[in-house]
């Protein structure tokens, strides 16, 4: 009788996540990158005021093709935990706990968070001319 | 029937000793950030590929400078309180748990003062 592997309970690697769960680890998972994001905020403000050299190796940093995929992830993570936040603003008030009404909140969450990024880079390029 | 004295009841604060403090500041702030950071995000973009001196005069208009402040201010006091309850829930041993939510706050603090007075720094032109 050696050898029959016995059944387990669901576990996080065998377990598909439902979309709301994926949502929620999400944010908290944007929520930690954000706070370190904000040190990069906190160093760009300080090359600001530091004169026009320091802005200038700080810009450099965020004009190279790695600077704007890492600014471009800062924003979406910004935009996503502002969006998801939102949302658990409605459920501490007591709506939008209906399993449709959560599904629907959760796609919408991920199209917002999608549009208001593209929205921000689609200003950014086109102020500065392409 | 409880066993909680009337004044426990009363004062509402439960075991923690704080009762809806922490709860209360990550969603006031969070209604805060929501503004802010829409803001924030569009006016940067709108600064696109601007030059220095462009970049510190936007910075140095009051209302510009005051709402970078709130930012900063409002943004790592959510983060700080954010990122309490998730060292709490992954950091079982006790004095690293205790140590790291005492980095994060030192670091949270010394980031919003240098981000300020960087700010103050631009707008007053010191």
């Amino acid at each position: 009788m050696a050898g029959r592997a016995k059944p387990l309970s669901p576990h996080l690697q065998i377990y598909r996540l439902p979309l709301n769960a994926i949502l929620s680890i999400t944010h908290r998972i944007t929520g930690v990158i954000l706070a370190l994001g904000a040190v990069l905020v906190v160093a760009m403000l300080i090359a600001a005021a530091s004169g026009s050299q320091a802005w200038g190796a700080m810009y450099a940093m965020g004009a190279h093709w790695l600077g704007q995929i890492i600014l471009f992830g800062f924003t979406l993570a910004l935009y996503y935990h502002m969006c998801a936040g939102v949302r658990h603003l409605f459920w501490d008030a007591g709506y939008g706990y209906e399993l449709q009404t959560a599904r629907r909140s959760s796609q919408a969450i991920i199209v917002a968070a999608i549009v208001l990024t593209l929205a921000t880079w689609a200003v950014a390029y086109s102020v500065s001319g392409g | 029937m409880s066993l909680r004295t009337p004044l426990a009841a009363a004062r509402g604060l439960g075991s923690a000793k704080e009762g809806v403090d922490h709860w209360w500041k990550q969603r006031l702030t969070a209604i805060a950030l929501v503004p802010l950071l829409l803001w924030f995000g569009f006016s940067v973009a709108l600064l696109g590929t601007a030059d220095y001196y462009t970049v510190v005069g936007w910075l140095a208009h009051p209302v510009n400078a005051g709402l970078m402040i709130l930012v900063l201010a409002t943004g790592l006091w959510h983060g700080a309180i954010g990122l309490q309850v998730v060292i709490e829930d992954y950091i079982a041993t006790e004095w690293k748990k205790i140590t790291v939510l005492l980095l994060v706050q030192f670091a949270a603090v010394v980031l919003a003062l240098a981000g300020i007075l960087a700010v103050l720094r631009i707008a007053l032109g010191v």
